[in-house]
């Protein structure tokens, strides 16, 4: 048994909208749940991505400038040391593939696709809020998001609500 | 290898409490485990989803995800965290008898 406090409560911050980004938010905050500890994820700038109703489902693995591509080599019987070159992934379809590759992965690894991902999390008590300042940078509104986000907020306000919980930016 | 007294019983537990040996598990043991974990009353809802815990156990040697759960055993992830406050996975395993659930989902 722990010496040390257990962390009660978490809120991340999911600022980046690439599938690879994307996931390790929302399977820290369910885990998070799954441990009994309050979790919230704000979802900021190109994060926002991933619980826009007409965007969520098609989050794609960049496969140009993305340095650690080399992790998916072994996907492809590869060694995991051999780079991915980036001009080979900005030939028109080797980002879906790259992306269809992953969600096969994370499928056989009992990880639902974003959109089940998200009322799954919602059921399980994880609060979802979009940045207000994005949300206006990129004229959106509350319509736009799927039903399961709890709200938009701003920055103050995403503060106010993570009081005592640990926060995590991904 | 731990041993530990409950409801009668004498059972061997790893670090976390859990028991070792799914198979000198009984209804009794688990209605002292779920009081331990704060459960008064293990209802039928708990109960499918103790024995959905232990067969998936018996065939897989791990407990089931919460999207299998979910998905396979009839009871909502909603409900789930319902019946089991505090972390399903865990708690569930716990008072099913298994060992701790190794996914992360």
């Amino acid at each position: 048994m722990s010496e040390y406090e257990p962390v009660k409560k978490v809120s991340l911050v999911c600022a980046k909208g690439g599938l690879e980004e994307v996931y390790p938010s929302l399977i820290m905050a369910n885990g998070a749940r799954m441990e009994g500890i309050e979790a919230s994820i704000f979802f900021t700038f190109f994060g926002l991505n991933a619980i826009v109703k007409k965007t969520h489902e098609n989050l794609k693995v960049a496969t140009v400038g993305n340095a650690a591509l080399n992790l998916a080599m072994p996907m492809l019987k590869m060694p995991i040391t051999m780079p991915f070159p980036t001009l080979l992934g900005a030939i028109p379809g080797v980002s879906n593939f790259a992306t269809w590759l992953m969600k096969r992965e994370m499928e056989k690894l009992d990880v639902p696709p974003v959109g089940e991902f998200l009322e799954m999390m919602s059921d399980a008590g994880v609060e979802l809020y979009a940045c207000k300042m994005t949300v206006d940078m990129y004229g959106l509104t509350i319509d736009d998001f799927v039903p399961q986000v709890n709200g938009i907020m701003t920055v103050g306000e995403f503060y106010e609500k993570s009081a005592g919980a640990q926060i995590i930016f991904t | 290898m731990a041993t530990r007294e409950i409801a009668g019983f004498t059972v061997e537990v790893d670090s976390d409490g859990y028991m070792t040996d799914y198979k000198s598990w009984n209804n009794e043991i688990a209605e002292a485990f779920a009081k331990e974990q704060g459960i008064d009353e293990l209802t039928d809802r708990h109960n499918i989803v103790i024995e959905f815990m232990r067969k998936e156990f018996e065939e897989n040697g791990t407990g089931p995800s919460i999207r299998k759960l979910n998905k396979q055993s009839g009871v909502s992830t909603k409900e789930l965290y319902q019946l089991f406050p505090g972390g399903p996975a865990k708690k569930a395993a716990l008072i099913a008898g298994i060992l701790k659930p190794q996914g992360c989902i």
